[in-house]
């Protein structure tokens, strides 16, 4: 019989992903988990990466709906596909779990994160800081005769960037909220 | 009155009330200061009957074994704090065998949560891991739905303990009361139903099968008696031959024509051989264990493989299969027959026999076979004896873990689906007492048999006095080897039989102690007195403390070491020597 007369994504999980199963390859995936907004949800999501020993790279959570009472959980990990299909069948069989959605494979993705930098300087470093946060449109939320608060917005390769550039030029402190994600299109 | 759609009533009320709703007629459990209102309901009701334990491990064990035998769920319910702990190894234990469970908790009151008070512990928090579902209910008025939701959620799609956390002036407030009709019970509806193509595909893997096997376990049992009543059709019908996990014993006859025995570790050499040489192989509701698969990347390494389960997480998880079935193993199975019926019920005949000629060979090295003596008793001996002499009674068997639960899984015989308890996936010793008072209370004139090891037994002993109080004639029978054996097994073979701590001394004159607590006491170590001494234990009325003393230090075979795969199987002593390396150690 040819196995392949199986329409690919008929189960949840099929074993027709183009992806290779066996690949030892650590994929990054954000995927976007709506739950219902009730206590110790988050912490059962997260029970479940650390029991299982998967990893967290970003995690936002925020109420969405609140007449649906339903909070979406933005979370980045990282494993090989088989990893990934396992955490999202793990996520999708949790009770108060309502849908999971794994924006990195269902089709282009807006990422963004939103990060708060305190740069202290005097004299040529402030200038520049100044100027480089013009570069990356980062306001200034904050501002003393020897330091600046900037807040960026972006992807997270954007803002590790910034960082790198505000680190000689006296970075004190930074404050990252994590991914937020949402499809493409409708 | 239960015609109304709401009533106002106390928390504890509700509890009572919605037990009552949900068909519950035996509650396990130990009352204590944060469940003391719902225990002054039970009393002063006679509907449902409350079961007091010795211990809150016990209660849960009590009603895994209700559970199992009735299909039913059990119910427990335990008060705050050392109460909740204690019921965690039972909770977990439901959880990995996906026995569905019910368990109350009382709790601190509200307004004392997080001030450390008296007996309060974050009962959610520690059992959130080891639940399928749990609630803490602040509010009365929710309190009915949730506990509608919780028997939803713990019977349906792939079954499990849920835990409701009840602070105590939850209990006292009053609030109106939903009867389950009207609940509020969320979002949560599993997929029963399998994809018709993927049916389709495994229709035709089974027309086209050479050397194909059923793989099967605990699920065809959870999925209830048309689930084992469709695939002894199937099994019949295609000819194909059969193994099962431990979990799944009974959902097929072992009178069976097409019956291997239980596969796995301690499994039989032919349900290990047919799975490793198999072209097809057919897992129906069982999750691959590392028990079943050996070193996986030996594991079957020929076949394609079909994999049912109502847990999509279940899939792929250890095993890649080619074609994966997520639905109810009954309403899966119904299809796959109608299919394959409608298709004009193909099989490779000629194929199949060659397959079972080869069977037939690896039957005939009669790996169950063990050196006979007539001065000791044999575990074997025991249990062919117990088997030959009880076959045919109304007989429920529960098991505690270690050597003497392969023997029973490998020597005792099943015809229906319900009537074999056991821990599988946690392996929790002084599961098997508990357990066995539980099937009595649900089974009151059967015959209920606890196979277990003397240090395992030990481990919930004080459950006698509930045997007792409860008048559950339960029969402990206790291989009593005075070591614990599959401990001291696994230090011969892989730690230079150094045998560290694996042998009891002081162990209790069981005979004394049955007397101790007022039921029968039972010795033997003659293998002559041996049917006698069975028959005795059958025919008194009430519970009887066996203790037979058996061969110290015999092995349980066949095993496949860790590390290796179903090929490499040991069947005996003679192939035991520096068969399980560096990298087998590391395994369990």
């Amino acid at each position: 019989m040819s196995p392949l007369n199986i329409k690919k994504g008929s189960t949840s999980h099929s074993a027709y992903d183009l992806r290779d199963p066996h690949a030892e390859v650590i994929e990054v995936h954000t995927l976007a988990v709506l739950v219902d907004n009730e206590s110790g949800v988050l912490a059962r999501v997260i029970g479940l990466f650390s029991g299982r020993g998967y990893n967290i790279e970003s995690l936002t959570v925020a109420e969405v709906d609140r007449t649906g009472h339903r909070s979406r959980i933005t979370v980045v990990t990282t494993g090989t596909p088989q990893v990934i299909d396992q955490i999202k069948a793990q996520l999708s069989r949790m009770v108060p779990v309502h849908e999971v959605h794994d924006l990195t494979v269902d089709g282009p993705a807006v990422q963004r994160e939103l990060a708060l930098f305190k740069v202290a300087g005097k004299g040529e470093h402030r200038i520049e800081a100044l100027r480089l946060a013009e570069i990356f449109r980062a306001n200034v939320v904050d501002s003393t005769l020897e330091s600046f608060v900037f807040e960026i917005t972006g992807t997270p390769e954007k803002i590790d960037a910034f960082g790198d550039l505000m680190r000689p030029l006296g970075l004190r402190e930074i404050a990252r909220t994590g991914v937020a994600a949402l499809a493409r299109g409708v | 009155m239960s015609k109304a759609q709401s009533r106002q009533m106390t928390g504890a009320r509700m509890v009572v009330q919605a037990l009552k709703d949900h068909g519950v007629d035996v509650v396990f459990g130990y009352p204590g200061g944060a469940v003391l209102p719902i225990y002054d309901e039970i009393f002063q009701q006679n509907d449902i009957r409350h079961i007091l334990v010795r211990h809150e491990q016990g209660a849960v064990h009590m009603a895994e074994g209700y559970a199992r035998s009735t299909g039913k769920p059990g119910v427990a319910l335990v008060t705050s704090g050392p109460g909740a702990t204690n019921a965690v190894t039972g909770l977990t234990d439901a959880l990995m065998d996906s026995i569905p469970l019910v368990v109350l908790s009382g709790q601190v009151p509200t307004f004392m949560i997080g001030t450390d008070g008296f007996q309060e512990a974050d009962t959610v928090g520690i059992t959130r891991p080891c639940t399928k579902m749990n609630w803490l209910v602040k509010d009365t008025s929710k309190l009915s739905d949730t506990i509608h939701q919780a028997f939803h959620v713990a019977t349906q799609g792939r079954p499990g303990p849920v835990l409701i956390d009840i602070p105590k002036d939850v209990q006292f407030a009053t609030a109106d009361y939903t009867p389950p009709e009207s609940a509020r019970i969320g979002h949560y509806q599993p997929r029963t139903k399998g994809d018709p193509e993927m049916i389709e595909a495994l229709v035709e893997m089974i027309e086209t099968a050479e050397r194909p096997v059923f793989y099967t376990g605990g699920g065809v049992v959870n999925s209830g008696p048309a689930a084992s009543r469709l695939l002894r059709e199937l099994v019949e019908a295609t000819g194909f031959p059969i193994t099962s996990t431990l979990m799944g014993l009974g959902a097929y006859p072992a009178s069976g024509k097409h019956w291997l025995g239980m596969l796995g570790m301690h499994g039989l050499y032919e349900a290990n051989l047919a799975m490793h040489g198999c072209d097809v192989m057919i897992n129906v509701g069982a999750r691959f264990d590392d028990r079943i698969t050996g070193r996986v990347k030996d594991f079957s390494p020929h076949s394609r493989k079909a994999h049912i389960d109502i847990d999509p997480s279940s899939i792929n998880k250890v095993i890649r299969v080619e074609v994966p079935i997520v639905g109810d193993v009954s309403s899966v199975l119904e299809d796959v027959l109608e299919r394959w019926v409608a298709r004009g019920r193909k099989v490779n005949r000629e194929a199949l026999a060659k397959w079972w000629a080869k069977i037939g060979e690896w039957k005939a090295v009669k790996c169950l076979s063990y050196k006979p003596s007539t001065k000791t008793i044999k575990p074997q001996y025991a249990l062919e004896r117990l088997e030959a002499l009880t076959k045919g009674m109304d007989r429920y068997i529960t098991t505690e873990v270690g050597q003497h639960q392969m023997w029973a899984a490998q020597f005792l015989g099943f015809e229906e689906p319900n009537r074999w308890m056991t821990s599988g996936g946690l392996g929790t010793m002084g599961y098997g007492l508990p357990a066995s008072i539980g099937v009595q209370i649900a089974h009151p004139e059967a015959l209920v048999i606890n196979v277990a090891g003397e240090a395992s037994w030990l481990m919930n002993m004080q459950e006698m006095g509930t045997a007792m109080q409860f008048r559950a004639p339960v029969k402990q029978f206790i291989l009593n080897n005075e070591r614990l054996g599959m401990v001291r097994q696994w230090q011969e073979l892989l730690h230079g039989e150094r045998y560290s701590h694996s042998w009891s001394e002081s162990l209790p004159d069981f005979v004394k102690l049955a007397e101790a607590f007022g039921c029968k006491g039972i010795k033997c170590s003659d293998p002559k007195d041996l049917d006698d001494a069975i028959m005795e234990m059958i025919r008194y009325d009430g519970p009887v403390i066996f203790d037979c003393l058996v061969e110290k230090h015999e092995n349980c075979f066949p095993m496949i070491p860790s590390g290796k795969p179903h090929n490499e199987m040991l069947l005996g002593e003679a192939d035991t020597q520096g068969v399980i390396g560096a990298k087998g150690a590391v395994l369990v």
